[in-house]
């Protein structure tokens, strides 16, 4: 069978149209491979049981019709986009429209201009790479140990320092030599004494340096090369999981720029696109506003914002104000809390109809005053620090104790403390060394989780 | 333009169909749930007390319903109020409309739990038979020797060889086919069959150790007896049974309760069972003795007797008590006394076990396992058959 799709004339047009983008690979999959992908975050990735549960919420949503994923696209030279097999030759139209906006997105901004020089031009490639290094790694070693070391790993998934490189040298053995104190007015005046011989100065070189010399937040760097017995593969498998997260940040930091950009042209490519028939057009546009809508069916109120909906209209005046050169400049330089901090001001929170609300425990849900500001914190706030309290080793102890420290000041508590306990005896079996973290209760008073310190 | 033209077809999942074959996401969650069931493993002696499969006999079952398992990531502490944005047709919504009104007290406790994204239950079925095997091996128990020297036997027949006679009803026609045509391969327009082309199976009488066993069940159901203390006798009865179950391939199981008489139950009366009044427990040894020898004659089975109680009885009983019970252990495999004490540190330290540890010195087969709490339970049952194989070897 040949499907005939509007691919080709719409790479053309994006062309035309200023887009700049590496070619894309299209491919039709079933249903079920792209809620698989949705579930993995890669067409191929590591194994892990954590991913069946998901599955298996996603197969109960997917039966009950919540959500139907039209695309997955994974950036890249050439970048790969996976299309459903069941959407119709309309919606694809749209969707590969869609695509070539994520495209052009990818190729451009420079957080994803930075990942993938970093990790390469291949992520789809190296992940399915990672899953038969571990695979191997499990007849090797044996399934139960490999999911020991990916227990720790996955849950400190987004436990990375963006603000590092990929690849990183473990810090200086030895202190940077630290000037004396330059000597001046009263006390230059004891320095040397009179017939004094001066002291020899230690040498610095011989300063061993604190391990990690400032609070370290790139957990899964910090454990896989200072653990004090974890075998190589195990160290492997932290440094996979550790190169797939920093593939995810940029997907995960610029979402409803990168959304809102696709959003953006595939209706702009679409209303410019004159080889397509109009009633293909209207079946088009009707799969847009599907796509990109405030709300979900009737509803004339939704409890959270939709991020294509947000991005298209935030792109939408952008372009409309300050001419496509501009935008595509906002486009390459920013984030979402840059983006949605410079852009969304109170006239268009207001057109949109945004609204701050609290929810009590009680079950409460009140509307708060118009803020803009509280608007945009509470859009970011579950984006800042990739959706993951900061959490930071404060100090590797000799006895190979791992400190960590919650901070608890700029998250504003504590952390669930049983929840941080199952945590950190993951991290134990593979530190095999006490575990200890520093955060704040309930009741916000100082506490310490240990774990792995024998009790008598 | 030719390349366009190329980019027209977009390649199907047909040609790279490895994805209609194999299921991640398929194969992960059966690795979950392979972990569940290890892990309902390490607790199924607290869930068998829990339901009613002690006697059933054929298709038993356990079922588990248990909650999906969760990788934990760090989180937040919840906090008393949640602040998100949401959006409105303009206009809609002003500031302080309430979206929703505050739950009642009591709707709020049970709603909390109700939306954690734990919606998604399991129902895990066991075969109890494969729970058995699992727990053999995991204890490290033995399995049963019959007795010896005085080992009950039963008479068998089984096949053994051919003859070219016997009766018309044991004619093996695949073996006589055989003959048959062994035959016409070397004779020239033989006929299809002869007599001499006849095998019939032999039978011969063999003895094989008796495969027939009673368990008694023996449950002091006098007041002092509580809830607790039966689930925990509940339990080792059970796990008791399925061990010999093992062994024998027939098992019949008869349930006694006693306070100062003794009456039968059917299974599920029995641990339901609560009756007032004093603690005489030659009432039930007698009535064990009686049905032993009217219904499961010691010649033909391998009986074993299992009592549980909280060592109180009566200080005259103690005679009649010894009486019986000699008679049960004579005539018997073994008996077995339980105790559920409430603290293990004054745990066979009762008229009973007194009674029990006379008849062990005497060189009876006899045993006392003291059971507080459920944790007890399995030392006591590989006490059991540790023992019992001690005595099938000895």
């Amino acid at each position: 069978m040949k499907r005939n799709s509007y691919c080709g004339p719409l790479e053309q047009l994006a062309h035309d149209q200023g887009l700049d983008f590496y070619p894309v690979e299209f491919e039709m999959v079933p249903p079920s491979f792209m809620m698989e992908v949705a579930v993995y975050g890669f067409p191929v990735r590591m194994p892990h049981w954590s991913f069946g549960v998901r599955y298996i919420y996603q197969l109960v949503q997917h039966r009950m019709g919540h959500s139907k994923i039209f695309e997955v696209v994974f950036p890249g030279n050439p970048g790969r986009a996976y299309l459903a097999n069941t959407n119709t030759i309309q919606e694809n139209a749209l969707v590969i429209a869609h695509v070539l906006g994520h495209a052009d997105f990818s190729k451009n901004n420079l957080l994803f201009q930075r990942a993938q020089e970093q990790a390469g031009y291949h992520v789809v490639e190296q992940a399915a790479a990672h899953a038969r290094h571990i695979e191997n790694a499990a007849s090797a070693h044996g399934q139960e140990r490999v999911e020991m070391v990916l227990d720790a790993a996955l849950a400190l998934e987004q436990h990375i320092d963006d603000n590092q490189t990929l690849s990183r040298l473990p810090y200086p053995a030895h202190a940077p030599a630290e000037d004396p104190p330059p000597a001046a007015g009263f006390r230059k005046r004891f320095t040397s004494l009179p017939g004094e011989v001066p002291r020899k100065v230690k040498g610095h070189e011989h300063v061993r340096a604190p391990v990690p010399p400032h609070p370290e937040y790139d957990l899964l760097w910090f454990i896989a090369h200072y653990a004090p017995e974890m075998e190589d593969w195990e160290r492997d498998i932290f440094l996979a999981v550790r190169e797939e997260s920093f593939y995810f940040y940029p997907v995960f930091s610029c979402q409803i720029m990168n959304e809102g950009w696709a959003s953006y042209w595939h209706a702009r490519l679409l209303r410019e696109a004159r080889f397509l028939p109009n009633d293909h057009y209207l079946d088009a546009l009707r799969a847009h506003s599907d796509v990109v809508r405030p709300f979900a069916g009737e509803h004339e109120i939704a409890l959270q914002i939709n991020p294509y909906h947000l991005g298209f209209v935030l792109w939408d005046r952008l372009v409309e104000d300050r001419g496509l050169d501009r935008a595509r400049r906002i486009m390459q330089e920013e984030d979402d809390f840059s983006f949605v901090h410079n852009y969304l001001d109170e006239e268009l929170a207001a057109e949109l109809g945004l609204f701050s609300y609290s929810a009590k425990r009680c079950g409460e849900i009140k509307v708060n005053d118009a803020d803009i500001n509280a608007i945009r914190e509470q859009i970011l706030s579950p984006r800042y620090h990739f959706g993951a309290p900061r959490i930071g080793v404060t100090q590797l102890r000799t006895d190979g104790t791992l400190d960590l420290k919650h901070d608890a000041i700029a998250d504003g508590r504590g952390l669930d403390s049983e929840y941080a306990r199952k945590v950190l005896e993951y991290v134990h079996c593979v530190w095999r060394r006490p575990v200890e973290m520093h955060t704040l209760d309930e009741r916000n008073r100082e506490t310490v989780i240990k774990v792995g310190i024998k009790s008598h | 333009m030719k390349q366009s033209e190329h980019r027209d077809r977009i390649p199907q999942s047909k040609d790279t169909e490895w994805y209609d074959l194999f299921s991640r996401g398929a194969r992960d969650w059966l690795r979950h749930n392979e972990k569940i069931r290890d892990s309902v493993k390490q607790h199924l002696p607290e869930l068998i007390a829990g339901s009613d499969v002690i006697s059933r006999p054929d298709n038993r079952t356990l079922r588990v319903p248990v909650k999906l398992l969760e990788h934990y990531r760090f989180r937040l502490n919840d906090s008393d109020q949640k602040n998100g944005v949401g959006q409105a047709q303009p206009g809609k919504v002003k500031a302080g409309d309430i979206l929703r009104p505050a739950r009642g007290l009591f709707d709020s406790a049970g709603r909390q739990a109700g939306n954690e994204p734990g919606g998604v239950q399991l129902l895990l079925e066991f075969k109890i038979d494969d729970i058995v095997d699992w727990l053999w091996e995991e204890l490290e128990l033995p399995n049963l020797e019959p007795r010896p020297g005085e080992t009950l036997v039963d008479e068998q027949l089984v096949r053994e060889g051919w003859d070219r006679r016997g009766a018309r009803s044991r004619l093996d026609r695949r073996r006589t086919l055989k003959e048959a045509i062994k035959r016409r391969s070397v004779q020239d327009d033989a006929p299809d069959f002869t007599n001499e082309d006849l095998r019939f199976r032999q039978l011969a009488k063999r003895q094989r150790p008796a495969m027939n066993a009673v368990v008694f069940f023996l449950l002091d159901a006098s007041s002092s007896m509580e809830e607790a203390d039966r689930k925990l006798a509940k339990a080792f009865f059970f796990w008791v049974l399925q061990g010999l179950r093992r062994q024998y391939l027939n098992i019949s199981t008869v349930f006694i309760a006693h306070t100062a008489a003794a009456w039968e139950f059917s299974e599920e009366e029995f641990f339901k069972v609560t009756a007032q009044g004093g603690t005489q427990a030659s009432s039930g040894f007698a009535l064990v003795l009686e049905i032993l020898e009217t219904r499961f004659h010691p010649s033909r089975y391998n009986a074993y007797l299992f009592y549980a109680s909280d060592g109180d009885n009566f200080i005259e009983d103690r005679e009649p008590s010894e009486a019986a019970l000699e008679k049960v252990a004579a005539a018997g495999n073994f008996v077995g006394y339980v105790e559920i004490a409430q603290t293990l540190s004054d745990a066979l330290d009762t008229q009973m076990s007194a009674l029990f540890q006379s008849l062990l010195n005497r060189g009876l087969r006899v045993g006392s396992y003291a059971i507080g709490g459920q944790e007890d339970i399995w030392p006591g049952i590989k006490k059991f058959f540790n023992q019992q194989a001690q005595h099938g070897a000895s």
